[in-house]
């Protein structure tokens, strides 16, 4: 399943947002979105999700999603948003539950996203006893579980310190190469970027346009966490950025 | 000037070592359980002390010796459970009225906003009567029998429910409902496995208010036509201005309210593991 966006244009009350977004999303294929803070970023995940209306411009999914996909448009969250009353496992059966689904069918989707995100001695635990990057990978098994057509990430590693970003950047990798997914995946953070993303849409500050689109040929697979060709890439992108990043920090919010 | 002293310290001090003095000390509270065993015994012995010298004369207060005995007096008799009996029914019946209304009136006011602009000055308006001036206006709705008494605690218990239920669920985390939307899970469902989890500790805190109220508004329920009840046996002693046994009602009450305070924490910490 494709996703078509055209001439999206978004505002909260009087201020623009997002100017004139164009962009598609192919199938089985990681786009990164990076820009200065504030520029619209989430909130474009959050249209492109529905859980906001655009004002402006459509969004359009093209093909429907895979037939035992539950939920074709599926989050992961900067601050994992797991129900701290709920286990591991809990969290992950709460996305199944609304779905008439037999208790053999749910526990073979459980087993499965747990072992594939290494999750199986943790099983019971609650989200109070896990690591951050513990969290984020039942964010991810959880997510996995509803077989989404499209992942929308938003910064999910960004509330992680950098080891162990390092580490769910390769857990990440490992994923799309057992079994490739599409996913839109938003950062700031730009070696994340262009270690990610088949694709990379740069956007300016507020009202984020779209001013710079980079496709990556390399396989992900063989990205490296040390590696010439993305260091290209990212002074590339660093030095479109650096404006726009200088010039946010110095805006007063309007708050 | 100042650069001078800094340096004359620094050169005479430059042998001297001494360790880092520790500032960090305090602010964090603990529990310390035997405070409080500690706290009710030395109350209780200023009391007896200073009531047996006669520092203390009776007519002021009661010896705490011959308030237990007045207890043991009533328990022996069997008037203790014939008072008990009918006080906690009045009180598990009408605060299971109040708290159950409460809970689901808070959580429609945390939910809609046409109820919660529409509810809220009236909860605002009815939580600050005294709700003792409105017990004539229950006996003649409901009787002077069991129903006034029911209506009354109920009445009590359930505006700080309610108070406490909508607070919780305005601070159930957002970013979980929104998860639960994205996921494409059902009202019901949200309703149900996030918001009101999420707003357990809140409720539950609420409760030991409302509860307390209850207990508060007991003797107030019993002041007309009710025969037998820890509030009514305090109010005729109250009458006839005899101190033991007033005391001794009162001393029956205040163990009720520790007796709840210790179910809520039980409850607390069996639904509220998960928390940190």
């Amino acid at each position: 399943m494709n996703i078509q966006i055209n001439n999206l244009s978004h505002f909260y009350d009087d201020s623009k947002v997002l100017n004139d977004i164009n962009l598609e999303i192919m199938d089985g294929q990681i786009l990164s979105i990076i820009g200065p803070s504030g520029c619209g970023k989430s909130t474009l995940l959050r249209l492109i999700g529905g859980l906001e209306k655009p004002s402006s411009g459509e969004i359009t999914q093209i093909g429907s999603p895979p037939l035992d996909c539950l939920n074709a448009m599926t989050y992961i969250f900067q601050d994992f948003a797991l129900l701290p009353w709920r286990t591991v496992e809990e969290n992950i059966s709460l996305v199944l539950e609304d779905h008439s689904l037999s208790s053999e069918v749910k526990r073979s989707v459980i087993d499965d996203v747990l072992d594939r995100t290494k999750l199986k001695d943790f099983s019971y635990a609650l989200p109070k006893q896990l690591s951050g990057g513990m969290k984020q990978r039942v964010a991810i098994a959880r997510a996995l579980a509803v077989n989404p057509a499209v992942l929308l990430m938003d910064e999910p590693l960004s509330a992680l310190d950098s080891q162990t970003r390092e580490l769910l950047l390769e857990d990440f990798i490992n994923l799309w190469h057992r079994k490739p997914f599409t996913a839109v995946y938003i950062t700031h953070n730009l070696s994340e970027a262009v270690r990610l993303g088949h694709k990379i849409i740069v956007l300016s500050r507020r009202p984020g346009k779209i001013i710079e689109t980079i496709n990556i040929e390399k396989p992900i697979v063989d990205r490296k966490s040390i590696d010439k060709d993305l260091d290209q890439y990212q002074k590339y992108l660093w030095d479109i950025m650096h404006d726009e990043a200088r010039a946010t920090d110095a805006e007063l919010l309007n708050v | 000037m100042s650069s001078k002293k800094h340096n004359s310290n620094s050169s005479n001090n430059i042998n001297i070592n001494k360790p880092v003095p520790f500032v960090g000390k305090g602010y964090q509270p603990k529990t310390r359980r035997w405070m409080s065993y500690f706290v009710f015994f030395i109350i209780i012995a200023i009391l007896e002390l200073g009531t047996t010298t006669g520092v203390i004369s009776s007519l002021t207060m009661p010896k705490p010796s011959d308030v237990l005995g007045t207890i043991i007096e009533l328990f022996e008799s069997g008037l203790l459970f014939k008072h008990l009996m009918p006080s906690t029914l009045r009180l598990v019946v009408g605060a299971l009225i109040g708290i159950s209304l409460g809970i689901t009136i808070g959580t429609l006011i945390g939910l809609f906003s046409y109820i919660r602009s529409g509810l809220v000055p009236v909860i605002a308006a009815i939580f600050p009567i005294p709700k003792i001036a409105l017990l004539p206006l229950f006996v003649i709705w409901f009787g002077i029998g069991e129903g006034s008494k029911y209506a009354l605690i109920a009445l009590g218990s359930f505006t700080p429910t309610v108070v406490a239920t909508y607070g919780a669920v305005d601070n159930v985390d957002r970013t979980l409902i929104r998860m639960g939307q994205s996921f494409g899970l059902s009202w019901i469902s949200i309703v149900y496995k996030i918001v009101l989890p999420g707003a357990m500790p809140g409720i539950l805190s609420g409760l030991r208010i409302s509860l307390a109220i209850a207990i508060i508004l007991l003797v107030a329920a019993e002041m007309l036509g009710a025969e037998y009840g820890i509030g009514a046996y305090i109010l005729e002693a109250g009458s006839l201005y005899d101190l033991e046994r007033l005391f001794a009602g009162v001393t029956i009450l205040s163990v009720l309210g520790i007796i709840v305070s210790v179910l809520i924490t039980m409850i607390e910490q069996k639904i509220l593991k998960w928390r940190i």
